[in-house]
């Protein structure tokens, strides 16, 4: 179109950029120019949303004595804990599985969180540690990777992505921000995962898995990844080690969320009762429960029958 | 954390018609981390009698013999089994004596109590962990759970109940009590008394 023409047009993305920039106030200071340069993002120049700080000579210092913060665990303000999220790269995509148990202390507040946040078509951000900080940010951050495209003309990378959440994240340091997350993506470069966290934490890599049954899930994802798994197997092992998290740990369960991110961005595979997996698993057929797998199979594990027979 | 919630657990009690029922979750933990589904906190002390320690594993256990030996030389010496009045005021004072160092169980006693006319009355009790007796005539729970178990049973007691519709109360209530507690769980065990006989179930809870 002709820049002049493109200046007034009503659609088009050079609109759809001025109409978000009205809707966010955003002020003409910093010139499209300088976001398409090769510094790229991560200099933060419009500073981000400003929130309100303890009105205190030393707002940081004041928010780590009564916010949640892993340094001092007997902090006044608590924020909701407990998960199991995993994230692995493999040759047919990215693999993402998460539980949806949200625990206050030992009360268990819900069963069906979403701890998969949908940044876009492209791009998935996991949860864990602060529910509203994950949500939050991440949607945040979905409207930045948009305004990147506009400004662009170009999908966002997911390491662009993952070092604007970074860079963010770590400019709050020390303010009681909490979150532990995995953005995951598929950009020009292929399959991508980032973890970040609310420390400033970004690092890229083929396997993650974060929050309290993290161990858990690790065990059964070590033993069982290799890079050239089909896209059943990978979904497969996904799913088998959120529920052994879910099973040992207190603090997550429930349900297990299933999504794949191909080229063509993700899918949401299923939702799966982790106690139906324990007992009938996936197919209906096979538990994946020690004792349910093992009943009848030796002396020590008699079927119910002959255990009721013996006693 | 408290070393009250280190293991997990949780036991309730209720009363029917002319029957009791006392029921527990089956998990042993080590903090989050599930180690059992087949701890078992209930004992029978004598045919009518049941108890319930939930509270610290190792407790569980020394208690559970430390019951079974005073309850023991009390037969030897009485030359008759204890009735459940009795045997709540036995732990009432086995638990005081620890006053000042204390085991780490709240119990929950249910039984069929021997009237002077001959049948059986439903008793339950729970004490605290020193020993504190509480008599109820609805239900009594006790645990990791029990603010839980105290909401759900609040809704779903009521009186005279006969032996089968007791179980799917108890059972009911426990289930989904413990559904809400990340350190209950992993199964559960119900026992219903009557006068002629006892019923134990295990029930299939969610195992997450």
């Amino acid at each position: 179109m002709h820049a002049f023409a493109e200046r007034f047009s009503t659609n088009g993305a050079a609109a759809e950029l001025r109409r978000a920039k009205e809707i966010l106030g955003e002020d003409d200071d910093v010139s499209d120019v300088m976001w398409g340069s090769s510094g790229g993002f991560g200099s933060l120049v419009n500073g981000v949303p400003k929130f309100a700080v303890p009105s205190v000579p030393d707002p940081t210092s004041f928010l780590r004595m009564h916010t949640d913060d892993h340094a001092d665990p007997s902090c006044r303000i608590k924020i909701k804990h407990g998960t199991t999220t995993l994230a692995f790269r493999f040759k047919g995509g990215v693999i993402v599985a998460v539980d949806s148990r949200a625990t206050a202390g030992s009360y268990v507040a819900s069963g069906t969180v979403k701890k998969v946040i949908e940044i876009n078509p492209y791009l998935l951000g996991t949860m864990a540690g602060g529910a509203a900080d994950c949500q939050y940010w991440e949607t945040y951050l979905g409207i930045q990777c948009r305004l990147h495209e506009l400004r662009n003309r170009e999908r966002i990378s997911v390491a662009a992505a993952s070092k604007y959440l970074s860079n963010l994240v770590y400019s709050y340091k020390g303010m009681g921000l909490s979150m532990g997350t995995m953005i995951c993506g598929w950009d020009k470069t292929g399959p991508a995962i980032f973890y970040v966290d609310s420390d400033g934490t970004r690092l890229k890599g083929d396997l993650f898995s974060v929050g309290s049954g993290s161990t858990f899930a690790y065990g059964v994802l070590d033993q069982g990844y290799r890079w050239d798994l089909t896209d059943e197997e990978a979904q497969e092992l996904g799913r088998r080690s959120i529920y052994a998290a879910g099973h040992r740990d207190a603090f997550s369960g429930n349900t297990i969320n299933l999504y794949h991110v191909k080229e063509d961005g993700w899918k949401f595979i299923g939702n799966y009762d982790i106690s139906e997996m324990h007992y009938n698993g996936p197919g209906g057929a096979d538990g994946y429960g020690y004792d349910v797998r093992v009943q009848g199979r030796t002396s020590a594990n008699p079927p119910p029958e002959a255990a009721a027979a013996q006693a | 954390m408290s070393i009250m919630q280190y293991n997990g657990g949780s036991v309730i009690a209720m009363v029917g018609k002319d029957c009791v029922a006392i029921a527990s979750d089956l998990r042993l933990g080590s903090q989050a981390m599930g180690i059992s589904s087949h701890f078992e906190k209930i004992f029978p002390m004598t045919d009518r009698v049941y108890v319930g320690l939930p509270g610290l594993a190792t407790d569980v256990t020394t208690l559970h013999h430390q019951f079974r030996y005073r309850l023991n030389m009390y037969t030897i010496k009485e030359e008759r089994e204890i009735e459940p009045e009795t045997f709540a005021h036995l732990v009432s004072s086995t638990l005081y004596e620890k006053r000042f160092g204390p085991y780490f169980i709240e119990p929950v006693i249910a039984g069929l109590q021997k009237t002077a006319s001959g049948d059986f009355k439903p008793y339950i009790a729970a004490t605290d962990l020193i020993g504190c007796l509480n008599f109820a005539k609805d239900f009594v729970v006790a645990g990791t759970a029990s603010d839980k178990l105290f909401g759900v049973a609040e809704g779903l007691w009521e009186p005279d109940l006969e032996p089968e519709d007791l179980f799917e109360t108890i059972a009911q209530t426990l289930l989904n009590a413990v559904d809400r507690d990340a350190y209950s769980g992993w199964g559960a065990v119900v026992y219903v008394l009557t006068k002629d006989k006892v019923i134990k179930r295990e029930l299939k809870g969610r195992m997450d």
